[in-house]
């Protein structure tokens, strides 16, 4: 007991400081969040109609080689067990080997996700940069050609499959006019000749210096990243313009108005200034939904992004393959979370 | 993607492109082949794992092999390769090759019967998906090293019994016999494992071209090898491009940004065909479309109903509507190209035979369950058997599920009728005489799932051991013989009701000329093509 009473003194509780607890309490939010998402994954997965022992040996292999690597990938222990294993697997960083390829499935995803990243950034930019000033000025404008015209042009966003607007896109710029490059990420001449830094092929031609490499790359990006920056624009300026209208007819710009502020200022200053945290979660969305990957439209232009990743890997039964994307796009959404909450604190005070 | 947006892109596509024509297009480079084509298929690049197409098409070009197919003429059968002759002893047991001289891999190392003794022990040692195809032979791992030796310039290799030489060569043609640099892979070799898991990812051999880079579900690049003993091929470099989508195959195709253009769907190929430059070839692949008629079923084993289903299949109309350009008719269980092969058809769609062959064996109201995979061309072709079944008064009942559940009833005698496709192994009659008309113990305890005629709990009777006599023939026209009359006897009394062979069109530039996919009995070949 006075040992006990001694050590109290000699180690004073101290409080955490705000920013550990912080800090700490994220970490364990997402801890929990990912672990939900691998448990979640790993059943679905275990549990579909897919035999990942065919993928491997093929049809016509003999009862003794399925049994084998039956036992092999160790799907003959309890479901827990299993998932206990690939859960110690993924602490140490493993997400094992693509059933299918043979490779590590972090090398994969690594290879890919590059891919997906790079058309994902700039089609949300496109649909920022051309997004929010539309439905800005649509609200605004409210009722003029200008609305409609952003009505209209929403409405076909959401309204085409991505596909046939791919295909006609590809048809008519590629096809047709030979403005831009075909499906691929580089042309023939082009593959394989920067080194790989980050994966994205035009920041690592940008940093190579290479120019050829990098207008290339570009005349095969533009068309797909204009398709997702079509959609997420579609998106983000309906979400925009009502956004905007809920405060344009708030007291508060009536009295800026009144105190003959100039309309510029009522608008940007004002009203869109308010608007920018609830923007934000729009924006996060929406990207970390063009990172998932967009299949149909990285079929279209054969782009080995991680959205057809998952997808072959799925119906390949590759379930190594599934788990480590479903846990690198599941990551990506927390930290986008985690992301924007930051970026309310710096817009609003309130948050803080 | 659902029919609606399909419907809609190919109508668009197809209006369009009839319309309009392709801008200026740009070329491939003079040496440099392009190849459009699906590679998601590739999981290992090791000759000894390897048993996929798109993986087989990069084995061939990369692996030199002791025999080998002439993609400039695949009906002359096997040729020397990497072996220069061969004999083969009295008893019938042992072959001893003779290996070329010269010859290096790709390292500079040269080929020696001990690299191919070593590649052909490692496939059996190993022994992945696809070794049976040298275990068949009697090579087992503990008896490699006695049965597969080197001794100087000669490879010597001892079978179990008399088998046809033709068919011991026949399977050395295949993935499996590719022949591998020892000095290279063993220096690779991690754990004992001879050297595999480097092999899945790199090449090591002695073939025309060298394996580059390959990139899963992205690309494959080749690079010629000049010091190729058969003279360095035309094409420098081969890049073949995972294009996913037909339309995407057909558009780059057009503007010239790719050579050949491998899986473009029939609407595709109707409108490649006749664009400006472009050709479109046909080659007869080697996988069949087959009903099985489960013998376990009291009904479906009365030999009228066998011979029944056979006239209730609508082969013309489905060659001529939804499977058009895609497939050909087929009724014999040896795939069109093959050695021995029949192309004896002498069923046709004839509803009112059927009825008197139904009607002769006594049945009534036959209520029965067709599995079928969920790819769209076998729900066509089930739906087509259950219309003309209905004519002639048998209820079908279709079940569509995925691989896992369909094939796993099959595999286990448990479904009435299964609507399958089967593609051969290796490039010997054996193949597929060798599962669908072999089967020496029917039993439920055999658990023989590897066989077809097992499957379908057909006990072949005769055709077994004539099928077992057809391998160990040694003359390769009386082997032919044997072949034609295993194919007849099997044609009337079979549950197999084989009905389609696949065709491959491949649309190209009409400057590339001589290019293989290699028909039925092998992969695709590059350095015999020029442009």
């Amino acid at each position: 007991m006075a040992l006990a009473e001694d050590n109290k003194e000699r180690h004073p509780r101290v409080p955490l400081p705000q920013w550990l607890k912080t800090t700490l309490l994220t970490l364990g939010s997402i801890s929990v969040t990912l672990l939900g998402l691998l448990f979640v994954t790993f059943i679905i997965g275990r549990v579909m109609p897919i035999d990942p022992v065919l993928a491997i040996v093929g049809e016509r292999a003999s009862q003794e080689t399925y049994d084998a690597v039956y036992l092999q990938l160790g799907l003959d222990k309890p479901l827990l067990v299993q998932f206990l294993y690939y859960l110690w697997d993924v602490l140490h960083l493993d997400f094992g080997t693509s059933l299918l390829n043979a490779r590590p499935v972090s090398e994969d995803i690594a290879r890919v996700f590059p891919a997906t990243m790079e058309l994902a950034t700039l089609g949300i930019i496109f649909g920022v940069v051309l997004g929010v000033p539309l439905g800005v000025l649509a609200a605004v404008n409210k009722g003029s050609w200008i609305d409609q015209f952003a009505r209209v042009l929403a409405l076909v966003g959401y309204s085409m499959p991505i596909f046939w607007m791919g295909l006609m896109g590809l048809l008519v710029f590629y096809g047709i006019l030979g403005w831009v490059g075909g499906p691929g990420r580089v042309g023939i001449f082009y593959m394989d000749v920067v080194p790989p830094v980050t994966g994205m092929i035009l920041i690592d031609a940008a940093l190579d210096r290479n120019w050829e490499v990098f207008k290339d790359a570009f005349s095969h990006i533009i068309l797909p990243a204009s398709l997702l920056g079509y959609y997420s624009l579609a998106y983000i300026s309906r979400m925009t313009r009502s956004f905007m209208l809920e405060q344009l007819s708030a007291e508060y710009i009536t009295t800026a108005r009144v105190k003959g502020m100039s309309e510029w200022n009522v608008v940007w200053k004002h009203a869109f200034k308010n608007i920018r945290v609830q923007l934000i979660t729009v924006i996060a969305l929406s990207y970390a939904g063009l990172l998932e990957g967009s299949v149909l439209t990285e079929i279209i232009f054969s782009w080995p992004g991680i959205g057809s990743y998952i997808t072959t890997a799925l119906l390949s039964a590759d379930m190594n393959a599934v788990l480590g994307g479903t846990v690198v796009v599941g990551l990506i959404f927390i930290l986008l979370n985690i992301f924007s909450d930051l970026l309310y604190k710096v817009f609003d005070p309130r948050a803080k | 993607m659902n029919a609606f947006n399909k419907l809609l892109s190919g109508a668009a596509m197809g209006l369009a492109l009839s319309v309009t024509s392709m801008a200026a297009y740009a070329e491939t480079p003079a040496n440099m082949l392009v190849i459009a084509h699906r590679i998601d298929d590739v999981t290992t690049v090791d000759p000894a794992e390897s048993f996929e197409f798109a993986g087989s098409d990069i084995s061939r070009n990369v692996y030199g092999r002791l025999v080998n197919l002439d993609p400039n003429d695949l009906a002359a059968g096997y040729q020397p390769d990497l072996a220069e002759s061969w004999d083969v002893s009295e008893d019938g047991k042992t072959i001893t090759f003779t290996m070329r001289e010269g010859v290096k891999f790709h390292s500079g190392n040269p080929v020696r019967a001990e690299d191919a003794a070593y590649s052909l022990q490692r496939a059996v040692i190993l022994n992945k998906t696809p070794a049976f195809i040298l275990t068949q032979f009697g090579f087992t791992a503990d008896n490699a090293m006695e049965t597969i030796k080197a001794d100087g310039n000669k490879l010597i290799i001892t079978t179990d019994q008399k088998y046809a030489t033709s068919f011991v060569l026949n399977c050395l043609t295949s993935t499996i016999g590719g022949i591998v640099d020892k000095e290279v892979v063993m220096a690779n070799e991690v754990d004992g494992d001879m050297g595999n898991t480097w092999l899945k990812t790199n090449s090591a051999g002695s073939g025309p071209y060298v394996l580059s880079s390959w990139k899963p579900n992205e690309s494959v690049l080749l690079t010629s090898n000049p010091d190729y003993y058969g003279g360095a091929p035309a094409m420098e470099r081969v890049i073949v491009q995972h294009v996913l989508e037909s339309a995407s195959q057909r558009l780059l195709l057009e503007r010239g940004d790719i050579d050949i253009a491998r899986n473009l769907n029939p609407e595709d190929i109707a409108g490649a065909t006749g664009a400006d430059g472009v050709k479109v070839v046909d080659e007869l692949k080697g996988r069949l479309m087959y009903l099985a008629l489960n013998q376990k079923h009291p009904v479906l084993s009365k030999p009228e109903v066998r011979q029944a289903f056979k006239y209730l299949i609508d082969y013309e109309g489905m060659r001529d509507s939804f499977l058009k350009g895609q497939y050909t008719i087929h009724q014999n269980f040896l795939p069109a190209t093959y050695l021995g092969a029949s192309d004896e058809a002498p069923f046709t769609y004839d509803i009112e035979k059927a009825k008197e062959l139904l009607a002769a064996a006594g049945v009534e109201g036959l209520e029965i369950e067709i599995g079928v995979r969920e790819a769209q061309e076998r729900m066509e072709i089930g739906q087509s058997f259950q219309n003309a079944a209905a004519q002639a008064g048998i209820k079908v009942n279709i079940t569509v599920g995925t691989a896992k559940q369909i094939l796993a009833r099959y595999r286990a005698r448990d479904i009435d009728v299964y609507l399958g496709a089967w593609g051969p192994d290796y490039p010997d009659p054996q193949t597929n005489a060798g599962t669908f008309a072999y089967n020496p113990d029917n039993s439920d305890a055999a658990n023989a799932t590897g066989l077809l005629a097992w499957r379908t709990g057909w006990d072949p009777e005769g055709l077994t051991d004539k099928v077992a006599a057809a391998v160990t023939e040694g003359d390769r026209d009386m082997r032919v013989k044997m072949y034609q009359e295993i194919q007849a006897e099997f044609r009337e009394k079979s549950p197999f009701v084989v009905m389609f062979q696949q065709i491959e069109q491949s649309a190209m530039r009409d400057n590339v000329m001589n290019f293989s996919t290699g028909q039925a009995v092998t992969a695709a070949a590059y350095w015999q093509v020029t442009k």
